[in-house]
């Protein structure tokens, strides 16, 4: 057992439907008890999206656990490509239906004899991997489950595109600001001249997935999820990738020049020095701003970076390369891929921690007392307490992580998002400081506050203490309504029944 | 029953249980409301990760800083047995006990540790007595329960933790005897009447409310000149109310039933079979319930319910006339079903995870009653309703307003629906004569919102693709 207060990554079904859900016309059904399946309320909710999760739980309770499941999920199954027609059904245990032990392939294989759709079952382990490894296997999984078949009825098509042409892998449903790096993942490629032949899973079809082998290579922007299926696809299609995360100046640049080699080693003959020379001067603005006057003032500032492996090292390296921020400690909660992370900010950094416990990095940033933090919410919450201003750069996913507005973190435009993000920072830390200095601009304080400061009115101790339980911000205008209501009925005491009679009588 | 179901005419209530696939929160959501209802708690969700991501995630609730609630994250060794169970939760204890030092430490079982028939009810006493800190255990797990059950289930164990006398108690016994026998008054009784109470049984109150409701509601008993001896659960567990055999004991809330039958059942309480204070009608047969039980003649409440509808009216030309559908998810549908048909709603449906008719039986008796007085149609109450023929009875029905959960508000928005979360309801203070204002404030904010945007053409926000 473990003490747990906080997760950096959720539970393996997560990651699962997270992939299923992207896919366009696909269905999870999750076996699982009621309560499981909070991932329509995340994807309802904090996605904002207009559509029904495609996500429905055939539940288990007392009397599955008693009898077993027998014919319920296979109806359920069935019933939904009945329902709704989905190209594919995905069938996906929780950690709690997991440990049932029942026989879940046996279920999927009699369900597919009498579904029109195909039918498969996630196959990961609920207590071995975490949301991220799971989202990973399972895109794999069902990227091999089309090819096979395809390959199977002879309808694969390797034929590669007449003009360059790539897939990205890995953007999904509930991502760290996945759809807005999608948008501008597609730009990018448009202005290199590459054809976007798919991007899978957010947005695809899977019977679309057979034409995958057609592009000349794969991206996978993000470390955690895609890479296994561009690894599957080099071993059997001989399709090169690329996995450099194009996020800052220096990194974009890098995976760009990695994209032109395999290109011009498949014969293409491009040249994307300019561009990247263009963009990099005069069309983003985080070059100009690293050499501007205002970014002097970040030199040598000490900050602590933490997160999932992609963002975390990206950003490590934009702070410690492109804004001369001495990045003081390093982290990252995929414990899984360690290696990895610890190779990529070797040098820029003068510590790494590798840790999925919060309390070990807000003890980190308390020790440290950096001049600013990027992490994940949880580092925001602490860095708020020890009044240490912080960005957040990486899931788990908030609300705040879907904003309206347009705001990637890769590509170009996420060079100006990532550099405002860390001016801001910095610049909110720096007027603390002045304000410090100076003693602030309010030189007096306020010292009442309404009409009701010299009150001839009593307040019992009971009512007293129930006015202190009302939220401060409401707390005067209560305190007014009542006295009001008091002096109206030539009360010279507020009892609680004062209170709350003045309540309904104001009805507020 | 089958997706499609034409407007219930009936005037009797109609019961189905459709056993479908229908989504709920957890009941392990309740540690969110009673760990800061019980000040001096400290809750253990015993589960998976699975557990830990939807109280960290699905409900908002972000373990922040000094949490009194925690995971104790079952992993693979113990899923298969291989570490002792007792003395896991023994180490996890001892470090509770030393950074948080509670008064109470409550165990969430849940659906993993019901599996692998992890025994929490044996654990608890020896662990109590080494570690000198008492422990509260709860199955709130989502194969018996649904959302808001949780409560129930920890109310339930811990009404078990309630002293059955103090020495007070005892006193008192002692002096009623003393009363009896020289037909006089003793010092406390005048003290009491003095402040305005009247002679009647022990009453107990349960459910867990936020304290200024508990306040008020308590106000409003002690304007009937009844006094309540305690509440469960109290402000901390040091205060729990005591329970003796005999005491009466009345609901706040309608999903505690399994609490109900502990206090009937282990400690021979008397309970109060009432409607839910949820609105001034149900809040006037609740007390006027109440009353009876106690044998005491209410005043005042006719002319306090008339009050409170007329402080309502503002609200009412508003839903009066429209129709509701309650997808079903925290159990307070019922009372609300009878409230906004006493408001002049149309109740088109409820749909309700679980039903006790029995603990909820004057609740539904006067749902009924409503709908006759008010001259519509009685709903049909539809328990672990499919969510699925739900959405395709709301595309048939087109009901005004469809209270649901979190999962399908946003959909049903895009598609021009107006919703209100459930979960609100859960969450406002809705108790009491003084509160109804913000149940109608709640149910009305869709209704004024989309008033406010009617002209702007922006009903239907999906775009449905060529096939």
């Amino acid at each position: 057992m473990k003490l747990a207060y906080w997760m950096y990554a959720g539970p393996a079904h997560i990651g699962t439907l997270r992939v299923a859900s992207s896919f366009k016309n696909v269905h999870a059904i999750m076996h699982a008890p009621l309560g499981d399946d909070y991932f329509n309320v995340m994807r309802s909710m904090l996605e904002r999206d207009r559509d029904f999760t495609p996500v429905t739980t055939s539940v288990v309770d007392r009397n599955v656990l008693a009898r077993g499941s027998q014919e319920k999920v296979v109806d359920n199954i069935t019933r939904k490509d009945g329902e709704e027609h989905p190209d594919l059904i995905i069938l996906t245990p929780t950690c709690t239906s997991s440990i049932l032990q029942e026989d879940l392939h046996n279920f999927v294989e009699r369900a597919q004899l009498e579904a029109r759709g195909d039918v498969l079952l996630a196959d990961v382990n609920h207590y071995r991997v975490n949301e991220l490894q799971a989202a990973d296997r399972t895109l794999e999984q069902i990227i091999q489950f089309y090819l096979e078949k395809a390959k199977r009825q002879g309808t694969l098509n390797q034929t590669k595109t007449p003009e360059p042409s790539v897939n990205i892998l890995g953007p999904t449903t509930l991502g760290f600001h996945n759809h807005h790096d999608c948008r501008e993942l597609r730009q990018l490629m448009a202005d290199l001249g590459i054809t976007v032949n798919a991007i899978v899973p957010e947005g695809a079809k899977v019977t679309s997935l057979k034409d995958l082998p057609r592009a000349w290579f794969n991206l996978v922007p993000y470390r955690e999820i895609g890479l296994r299926s561009a690894q599957y696809l080099q071993e059997n299609f001989a399709m090169p990738w690329v996995d450099i995360t194009p996020m800052g100046v220096v990194e974009t640049a890098r995976c760009i020049r990695a994209i032109q080699a395999v290109l011009r080693e498949q014969g293409a003959e491009v040249d994307y020095e300019q561009f990247i020379n263009h963009q990099t001067l005069h069309v983003s603005q985080a070059a100009w701003f690293s050499r501007s006057i205002d970014c002097q003032n970040l030199t040598g500032k000490r900050a602590v970076v933490f997160g999932d492996n992609t963002h975390a090292a990206a950003m490590t390296r934009i702070l410690a390369r492109e804004m001369g921020i001495k990045v003081v400690l390093a982290g990252t909660y995929c414990k899984y891929d360690a290696d990895w992370f610890r190779e990529q900010v070797q040098g820029y950094c003068d510590e790494i921690l590798v840790s999925d416990d919060n309390g070990q990095i807000g003890d980190a940033i308390a020790r440290l007392e950096p001049a600013a933090v990027f992490g994940t919410q949880m580092e925001r919450h602490v860095s708020k307490r020890l009044g240490i201003p912080c960005g957040v750069i990486a899931a788990p996913i908030h609300i705040q992580n879907f904003p309206i507005g347009y705001r990637p973190f890769l590509g170009y435009e996420g060079t100006n998002q990532i550099t405002d993000l860390v001016y801001n920072s910095f610049t909110l830390g720096m007027e603390d400081h002045l304000l410090e200095i100076f003693g602030g601009h309010d030189t007096k304080e306020v010292i009442t506050k309404g009409i009701s400061a010299d009150s001839d009115l009593a307040w019992t101790r009971e009512a007293q203490g129930e006015l202190n339980k009302v939220p401060g911000f409401v707390r005067g205008k209560v305190k007014r309504n009542t006295e009001k209501f008091a002096r109206e009925r030539n009360l010279s005491e507020i009892t609680l029944e004062v209170m709350y009679a003045a309540k309904e009588a104001v009805g507020a | 029953m089958t997706p499609q179901t034409s407007t219930p005419q009936s005037t009797a209530l109609t019961f189905e249980c459709e056993t479908g696939n229908y989504h709920t929160f957890c009941p392990i959501s309740c540690v969110a409301w009673l760990y800061q209802k019980i000040e001096d708690s400290f809750f253990l969700v015993i589960g998976t990760k699975t557990c830990g991501y939807f109280l960290q995630n699905a409900m908002g609730v972000m373990i922040f800083a000094e949490p009194r609630y925690a995971m104790a994250e079952l992993e693979e060794g113990d899923i298969s047995a291989q570490l002792n169970d007792y003395e896991e939760l023994k180490r996890l204890c001892t470090q509770i006990k030393r950074d948080r030092n509670p008064s109470v430490i409550v165990w969430i079982g849940t659906c993993t540790t019901e599996i692998i028939k992890m025994d929490l009810e044996g654990l608890a006493p020896q662990l109590e007595a080494e570690l000198g800190i008492p422990i509260v255990v709860a199955r709130a797990n989502g194969l018996d329960y649904a959302f808001t059950q949780g409560e129930d289930t920890v109310l339930a164990s811990m009404a078990q933790k309630c002293p059955p006398k103090t020495v007070e108690v005892e006193k008192e016994e002692r002096n009623a005897i003393g009363r009896l026998l020289n037909f006089g008054r003793k010092k406390e009784e005048v003290a009491l009447e003095e402040l305005g109470y009247r002679d009647h049984a022990p009453l107990v109150l349960f459910g867990s409310l936020p304290d200024p409701v508990v306040t008020q509601l308590t106000l409003e008993l002690k304007k009937q000149g009844i006094k309540v001896s305690g509440w469960l659960p109290a402000k901390r567990y040091t205060e729990l109310p005591v329970i003796g055999e005999g005491y009466h004991v009345v609901g706040v809330n309608p999903f505690l039933s399994r609490t109900a039958t502990t206090l009937v059942r282990r400690r021979k309480c008397q309970l109060i079979n009432a409607p839910f204070p949820i609105g001034p009608d149900g809040t006037r047969a609740w007390i006027e319930a109440i009353c009876a039980d106690l044998g005491l003649e209410p005043q005042g409440l006719e002319e306090r319910e008339a009050q409170i509808w007329a402080s309502l009216e503002e609200f009412l030309p508003l839903i009066r006339g429209k129709s509701v559908f309650f997808m079903g998810d925290n159990l307070l549908e019922v009372s609300l079903a009878r409230f906004l048909a006493r408001c002049g709603m149309r109740v088109l449906e409820v749909g309700i995870p679980y039903m006790d008719k029995r603990y909820q039986g004057a609740e539904l008796k006067l749902l009924e009653q409503t709908c006759q007085n008010m001259g519509v149609a009685t709903p049909s109450i539809v328990e672990k309703p499919d969510n699925y023929y739900q959405l395709a009875r709301i595309q048939q029905l087109q009901p005004d307003l469809v209270i649901t959960g979190m999962a399908h508000a946003n959909p049903l928005e895009a598609r021009g629906v107006n919703t209100k979360w459930s979960v609100e309801f859960t969450f406002a203070q809705i108790h009491g004569f003084s509160n109804a204002r913000d149940i109608l404030e709640l149910v009305t904010r869709p209704l004024r919102r989309n008033n406010s945007l009617k002209d702007m053409g922006w009903d239907k926000l999906i775009q449905v693709e060529a096939p």
